[in-house]
C-alpha cells in the first residue's frame, strides 16, 4: 500500500483546522517518523498514538464501563460493524464526555471522535469501519470528571482502507448527501435506536490514480451532527476509516412524545448537507 | 513440418544402386543398433537419399501420430476443449485463488475465425495468458486480434499483460478501466503474495477499447462474427458477454456461476434484473465464469436466481425488524449452504454487500 502522503495532509489539516484531520496528521507525522522503533515495539503503534491522542494520561481498563463487540474475522474488510455499548447510565454528574475510536494499524488510526451533552441516557452505538491490517481496535471513554477508560479487541481483517473502491461509482455520485434516518424501539430498554445513514464514498484519498498519476483525491464525512428537539444528542468527527455511507445507530432514552431529529453532516470538499427527521411515531 | 533426422539428398546420375555399410557423419542414429544399415531410397529421377533404417522407422513412427492428431481435429491444446466448432474453452478449478491452483480459477477461451482469432479473459497471472496464448498457437496460426476482458476480477484480468505486450487489443466494458484503476493494488498484491515469483511480468492492463452500455460491438474474425454486450451494474458495473453468430455460443462468463457460490460486487437488485433478460435468450450453449458447461443452464441459472433472491429477502427481512448486518450475517440463506462450492468463503460477504446495499431501500 502506498504510504499516505504526510505532507498532504499536514497540510489540508492545518489549512481547514479540522481538529481530528490535524490530529490524525499529527499522529502520521509522529509515526511516520518512528516507524522503525514501531516495527520492533512489541505492543505496536499503541504507545505513540496514546501519546499523541492523550498525553501521559492515565488510561484504565474499561471493562466495566464500556463494551465493545467487534468480529474475530472481518467477512469484508471495508465494512467491518463495531458495536459499542455503555455499562453505566450516563447522567448529568456521571457522563462519558467523549468517545474515541482507535484502529491501530490502519493508515489514520484516530477512526472517530464523540462527543456526548451528558443530559441524556445512552446505551448503544453502532456503526462500519475499514480495517486495513490484523489490528487491535479500541474505544477510549473519557468522563465529565476526566477519568479515562479503554476496552479493546483484536480484529483480524486487511485491505479495507487500501480498496475502498465504490462498486457502482456513477450511482454513488447521483446519490451523494442523502441520508436516511431509521428509528425502531427497544422494548427491552425503553431505548429509541435511531439509525442514521448518510450516502457518501468516503474516499482515503489513499489510493493512486495511474492514469492522472495523482492520488484519488480524498473525499469523506469529517462531522456529524445530530440534534434531538433542538437540543444536540451527539457529534462525531470521523476519518477515513469510517466506511462508504457513514452509518451509525445510536440506542439512547427518548423523550415522551413527538420531537424532530436535526442531522448536519460536513465533508472534506466543503460542502454541508442538512436534513430534519421527525421522530415519531415509531415502527 | 520438419522431419526428425532429415535425409541427404546427393544428386547423382545414372543407374540406381544399393549400398549398404555407409554411416552418415551427422546421423542422430549413431548410438543406435541400426545405425550401420543404411541404404539408398530413390527419390526421384536423377537422386537419391542416403538414409538409415532407424531415421526411416523414426520418421514413420512421427508422420503414424501426426495423422492420429489430425484426424482428431485441429489438437486441443492441454486442458482446452473445443465446446463448438472454432470454440475453445479452459475451465478453471473450483478453488479460492491460492498457490496451489496458481490462480486457475476461471473459465476462458478463444474462439477462431477465418482470419483471426479473439480471446475471452486471460487467467490470473502472466504465466496464464502466456499459457493461453501458447494454447491458441497449438491451434492455429492467425493473430490474435482481441483479447476480450469480461469484468475487472482478478482472476479474469491478470495475464492480460502478457496480451499487451504483443500489442494485441485488450476490450472491455465502458467502466472496467476506471474500476480496474481503483483496485491496482488489491488485486495485484494478493497474487505476488501467493505466486512468489511466478507472478513475474503480471500486472493491471487497462482496456484501450470499450463496450459501451446499449452500444453493442462487433469483433470481425473473418466470416465469423461476435457480438459485445455490456450491461448495466449486475454482477459488476462493468459486465460484459459475447455472442459467437456461427454457433450461437452465448459467453456469460459472471454473470452465471454454476456450482460455484456467485460472487456480488455490483448491484444486487440489478443483477436478477439482467438474469430476467438473460432467461428470454435461446443460445445454442451458454458459458459460465465458473463451473461446468451445462445443456440445462436455464436451470442453473434458477438455481443462481434462488441464491440472490433469498439473500435479498432475508436481508429485507432483517432490515424492517432493526437489525443489522452482524444478525444478518449469521441468520440468512444458511439453508443454501450445501447447494454452493466455497459458501463460507464467500457468503458472509454476499450478505454484507446485500445490506448496505438493500438498506437504502
Amino acid at each position: 500500500m502506498p504510504a499516505p502522503d504526510l505532507g498532504r495532509l499536514m497540510r489540508k489539516a492545518i489549512r481547514h483546522r479540522y481538529t481530528l484531520p490535524a490530529l490524525s496528521g499529527l499522529l502520521l507525522l509522529c509515526l511516520g517518523a518512528a516507524a522503525q522503533a514501531v516495527q520492533e515495539s512489541k505492543e505496536g503503534r499503541w504507545p505513540q498514538i496514546k501519546e499523541a491522542l492523550l498525553g501521559d494520561r492515565v488510561v484504565r481498563d474499561g471493562t466495566d464501563m464500556i463494551a465493545l463487540s467487534t468480529p474475530t474475522r472481518a467477512l469484508d474488510a471495508a465494512v467491518v460493524p463495531i458495536d459499542i455499548s455503555t455499562k453505566f447510565e450516563q447522567t448529568r454528574g456521571h457522563h462519558i464526555s467523549k468517545l474515541y475510536l482507535v484502529i491501530d494499524d490502519n493508515p489514520s488510526p484516530v477512526a472517530a471522535v464523540f462527543d456526548f451533552p451528558g443530559d441524556r441516557d445512552w446505551k448503544t452505538i453502532s456503526m462500519r469501519v475499514r480495517v486495513n491490517a490484523y489490528t487491535h481496535v479500541r474505544v477510549l471513554a473519557e468522563l465529565n470528571n476526566g477519568d479515562t477508560f479503554m476496552t479493546a479487541n483484536f480484529v483480524k481483517a486487511s485491505g479495507g482502507c487500501s480498496a475502498p473502491a465504490l462498486k457502482d461509482p456513477a450511482a454513488a455520485a447521483a446519490q451523494l448527501g442523502k441520508m436516511k434516518l431509521l428509528l425502531a424501539e427497544d422494548d427491552t430498554d425503553d431505548l429509541l435506536l435511531a439509525k442514521l445513514m448518510v450516502r457518501h464514498p468516503n474516499s482515503s484519498g489513499l489510493q493512486f490514480d495511474q492514469i492522472s498519476r495523482n492520488f484519488i483525491p480524498a473525499d469523506y464525512v469529517r462531522s456529524i451532527e445530530v440534534s434531538y428537539k433542538g437540543a444536540p444528542l451527539f457529534k462525531v468527527e470521523t476519518d477515513i476509516s469510517i466506511s462508504e455511507n457513514p452509518t451509525i445507530a445510536f440506542g439512547f432514552a427518548p423523550d415522551s412524545g413527538d420531537g424532530e431529529f436535526d442531522v448536519q453532516v460536513k465533508d472534506t470538499q466543503g460542502r454541508q448537507f442538512e436534513q430534519k427527521f421527525p421522530s415519531g411515531p415509531v415502527r | 513440418m520438419g522431419w526428425i533426422g532429415a535425409p541427404q539428398r546427393l544428386p547423382i546420375g545414372g543407374s540406381m544402386a544399393r549400398e549398404l555399410r555407409r554411416v552418415r557423419p551427422t546421423s542422430p542414429c549413431d548410438d543406435c543398433v541400426l545405425s550401420n544399415l543404411t541404404y539408398k531410397q530413390v527419390v526421384g529421377q536423377h537422386s537419391y537419399e542416403e538414409t538409415t533404417v532407424c531415421d526411416s522407422i523414426r520418421r514413420f513412427a512421427v508422420f503414424l501420430l501426426l495423422s492420429a492428431l489430425a484426424a482428431a481435429g485441429a489438437a486441443e491444446p492441454a486442458g482446452f476443449t473445443e465446446i463448438a466448432p472454432g470454440v475453445y474453452l479452459r475451465p478453471g478449478v473450483q478453488e479460492v485463488a491460492d498457490a496451489h491452483n496458481d490462480g486457475h480459477i476461471a473459465n476462458l477461451g478463444f474462439i477462431v475465425g477465418r482470419e483471426r482469432v479473439a480471446v475471452i479473459d486471460s487467467g490470473g497471472s502472466h504465466a496464464e495468458g502466456e499459457a493461453v496464448l501458447q494454447a491458441v498457437r497449438q491451434v492455429t496460426d492467425l493473430p490474435i486480434a482481441w483479447l476480450v476482458l469480461t469484468h475487472m476480477h482478478p482472476d479474469h484480468v491478470l495475464g492480460a499483460a502478457a496480451f499487451a505486450e504483443r500489442g494485441i487489443e485488450v476490450i472491455g466494458h465502458a467502466n472496467l478501466a476506471d474500476a480496474l484503476n481503483h483496485r491496482r493494488d488489491a488485486y495485484l498484491n494478493p497474487v505476488l503474495d501467493y505466486l512468489g515469483e511466478r507472478a513475474a511480468g503480471t500486472r493491471v492492463v487497462l482496456p484501450g477499447a470499450q463496450v459501451a452500455v446499449g452500444q453493442d460491438r462487433e469483433l470481425d474474425l473473418g466470416g465469423r462474427t461476435l457480438v459485445l454486450h455490456a450491461y448495466p451494474t449486475a454482477h459488476t458495473n462493468n459486465d460484459l458477454s459475447v455472442l459467437d453468430r456461427e454457433t450461437g455460443l452465448l459467453w456469460l462468463s459472471d454473470l452465471l456461476f454454476v456450482d460455484r457460490i456467485p460472487v456480488v460486487d455490483g448491484n444486487l437488485l440489478g443483477w436478477l434484473a439482467v438474469m430476467d433478460g438473460l432467461a428470454r435468450l435461446e443460445p445454442t450453449i451458454v458459458v459460465p465464469g465458473h463451473g461446468p458447461v451445462r445443456g440445462d443452464w436455464k436451470e442453473d441459472l434458477g438455481r443462481q436466481r434462488t441464491y440472490l433472491q433469498t439473500l435479498a429477502e432475508g436481508v429485507r427481512r432483517v432490515i424492517r425488524t432493526g437489525g443489522d448486518i452482524r444478525r444478518a450475517v449469521e441468520t440468512v440463506g444458511q439453508d443454501q449452504r450445501g447447494h454452493w462450492l466455497l459458501f463460507d468463503d464467500y457468503h458472509g460477504r454476499n450478505v454484507t454487500a446485500a445490506f448496505v446495499e438493500l438498506e437504502w431501500e
